[in-house]
């Protein structure tokens, strides 16, 4: 197969038809966190520099194409937050209905917006992203099938990785910073344990759906006593099914993600069900205005690496639809049984025609001692970021 | 020929005149058959692909560029479907969005996201919105099928020093930005436009998209190289430049699938 495959790239640069395409990011971040940390050795105000460079061949009319994808950073005080990564290095072919792709690769599965429980083909880049939407490069080989009775995807995936913590300088942490290592994976293949899944996805008139089942090492590890010294933090092998919805009726779309999640030490569903409604063109302004609401629910208790057991998260998001395309999402997570709330806003604005201006900011209020989000409740912050392209 | 074809085409004048000869044409019908005569002529091109270059221009002669490539795949019992791939500005370079239009109801829409691989379907009743933001809205970039509007034909005029058949049309979907447009065929050169003039919801004149350059490809098919959109309520414009135009270029209907608009973003 690598040989096939190597032949077809060797044929393929022969050809003069081979379109190479490159692009950059490079971008200064500050993060300001808003109170002390709570834990000795934290730092307040973190500046950092990364760069994303990527870079595409493609021949035979797109049918066979690489994609490189790199990520670096450095922070000036976390130095587990100075990392680098390939994101995507992948070889894909394409003949008719089917797709074939061997390497790195980031895919994402899920309709939702406040969490994404389905999504687990990826391991989270727990340094780079509050809300788990920036991902580590899996390793794969990836097949998707295009039938009239939906699409087939199936994935090998060889290697587990694991995550990133942040070191005693940075914020988001536990009382004790957690060494990658010190992590282990509950099987005697540790990394190497290779995992499986599959996922069916369709659309019928208005209806997306999808259904997905995922067998091999979680990407969430388990944690036992996060307090002592020794956390017993581990990766378990789980079996997980996941179902995703989406009906999109005129402006409204309304949502469902749910999983079913197996391990020897842990059995539990979660679900997030909600609408998006979005008013388009508000009195001819050329705005949208669109409100989300969500409901959340995980049946994990003190097991849980995620706070959201029976939650509501409302949202506001704006588009301008202006030359500058300036977009702004403000959000709140209330937590219906604790008194916890966590407060997010995104914002993000072009200048000129090559680069952007970026504002986040997350604040957590009277969080519960019973959630995980505890361990973070000084961790309130604001990343202000400006980025380049080329 | 065979002989059943000619006596099908016999057949048919002979109906066609009688009608002709027996009552007027309404001028509701005579629009209604302006607009399958122009989509009828433009039948056949099976797929196409474009390179598109936008500037919009605010009142202070400000510009700001985008550049964009479009395929589109032909169905005849069903609407177009189509994917365009946004190039630059480079913050946004990958982003793509793939239509299935619909003669009746509305279209289906799925949008991607290259930074998070995300495919996201999205509504597309927001047509009003304005592209990009540019004096295009969503609506007058979707495939023109003849099922979208109703008609009323106006008179024979010229534009320019072409001859041209002013036809109002009146938008079926409510969530349209428009009370009516009145558009300009070319009786002479397959119906191809020669202007539309677009009127908001309260029916002031708000926006004129004029065609230039046009080209005649398969000895059928005409395609302007530019479009120019003036807003007359701002004063803004935004031209539409048409590149590389390629038809029959062997798409096929998996290659408007979501793996698709994912590998177009790659």
């Amino acid at each position: 197969m690598i040989l096939t495959v190597f032949i077809s790239i060797k044929a393929g640069l022969a050809q003069d038809k081979i379109t190479p395409d490159f692009q950059l990011e490079l971008q200064i971040e500050n993060r300001h966190f808003l109170k002390e940390g709570l834990y000795p050795g934290q730092e307040r105000n973190f500046f950092s520099l990364s760069a994303r460079p990527e870079l595409e061949w493609e021949w035979d009319d797109g049918d066979k194409g690489i994609k490189v994808s790199l990520f670096g950073r450095w922070d000036q005080h976390d130095d587990r937050r100075t990392h680098f990564d390939i994101r995507e290095l992948y070889y894909q072919q394409v003949n008719g209905n089917l797709e074939f792709s061997v390497g790195l690769k980031k895919i994402f599965w899920g309709v939702t917006e406040s969490v994404h429980l389905v999504d687990i083909i990826n391991q989270t880049d727990q340094v780079e992203s509050f809300d788990g939407e920036q991902k580590l490069g899996q390793p794969m080989a990836h097949m998707s099938y295009l039938s009239s009775f939906g699409t087939f995807d199936f994935f090998y995936l060889p290697y587990a990785r694991k995550r990133q913590f942040p070191s005693s300088e940075g914020r988001l942490r536990f009382p004790v910073a957690v060494e990658r290592d010190d992590l282990v994976i509950d099987s005697r293949n540790e990394e190497w344990r290779p995992s499986g899944a599959f996922k069916w996805s369709h659309y019928v008139g208005l209806l997306d759906v999808g259904v997905s089942y995922f067998h091999g090492v979680g990407r969430e590890p388990l944690f036992l006593d996060l307090q002592s010294e020794a956390p017993g933090l581990f990766y378990p092998i789980i079996h997980q099914a996941g179902l995703e919805l989406q009906a999109t009726t005129g402006p409204v779309l309304w949502k469902v993600e749910s999983i079913y999640r197996h391990a020897d030490v842990q059995d539990f569903t979660a679900l997030v069900a909600g609408f998006e409604y979005t008013f388009g063109n508000v009195k001819s302004s050329g705005i949208d205005i669109g409100l989300i609401g969500e409901y959340l629910y995980d049946e994990r208790d003190e097991l849980a690496i995620s706070s959201f057991a029976n939650d509501i998260f409302t949202g506001v998001r704006l588009a301008f639809n202006d030359v500058q395309s300036t977009e702004f999402l403000a959000g709140a997570i209330f937590d219906l049984e604790e008194s916890t709330k966590v407060y997010s806003v995104e914002t993000s604005r072009r200048i000129g025609s090559s680069w952007k201006a970026e504002v986040e900011a997350r604040i957590f209020e009277e969080v519960a001692q019973e959630e995980f989000l505890y361990f973070f409740r000084e961790d309130s912050f604001i990343r202000f970021s400006v980025s380049k392209f080329f | 020929m065979k002989p059943i074809k000619q006596i099908i085409i016999a057949m048919s004048l002979v109906i066609f005149l009688a009608g002709t000869v027996a009552y007027a044409q309404s001028a509701e019908e005579k629009g209604l058959d302006i607009a399958k005569k122009a989509n009828k002529a433009d039948e056949g091109f099976l797929s196409s692909e474009v390179d598109l270059k936008m500037i919009l221009r605010n009142k202070q002669g400000q510009q700001s560029e985008r550049f964009l490539q479009n395929k589109t795949f032909e169905l005849i019992e069903d609407g177009d479907k189509s994917m365009i791939i946004f190039n630059s500005p480079k913050d946004v370079e990958g982003t793509a969005t793939l239509t299935f239009t619909h003669k009746d109801g509305p279209d289906d829409q799925w949008l991607y996201l290259p930074a998070i691989k995300r495919v996201k379907r999205i509504s597309s009743s927001n047509k009003s919105g304005p592209f990009m933001g540019s004096e295009f809205a969503y609506e007058d970039l979707s495939s023109d099928e003849v099922e979208k509007y109703t008609y009323k034909f106006l008179e024979k005029t010229t534009v320019g020093s072409e001859s041209a058949l002013a036809v109002e049309q009146y938008p079926v979907d409510p969530k349209s930005g428009y009370k009516k447009r009145i558009a300009y065929y070319n009786d002479t050169k397959g119906y191809r436009l020669e202007k539309i003039e677009f009127f908001d919801r309260k029916g002031s004149p708000l926006k004129t998209l004029t065609y230039s350059g046009y080209k005649q490809y398969l000895d059928k098919h005409w395609r302007a190289d530019k479009f120019l959109m003036v807003n007359h309520q701002t004063g803004k414009e935004t031209e539409l430049f048409f590149e590389n135009y390629t038809f029959k270029t062997g798409l096929a209907e998996a290659d408007f699938s979501q793996n698709a608009l994912i590998r177009a973003g790659r």
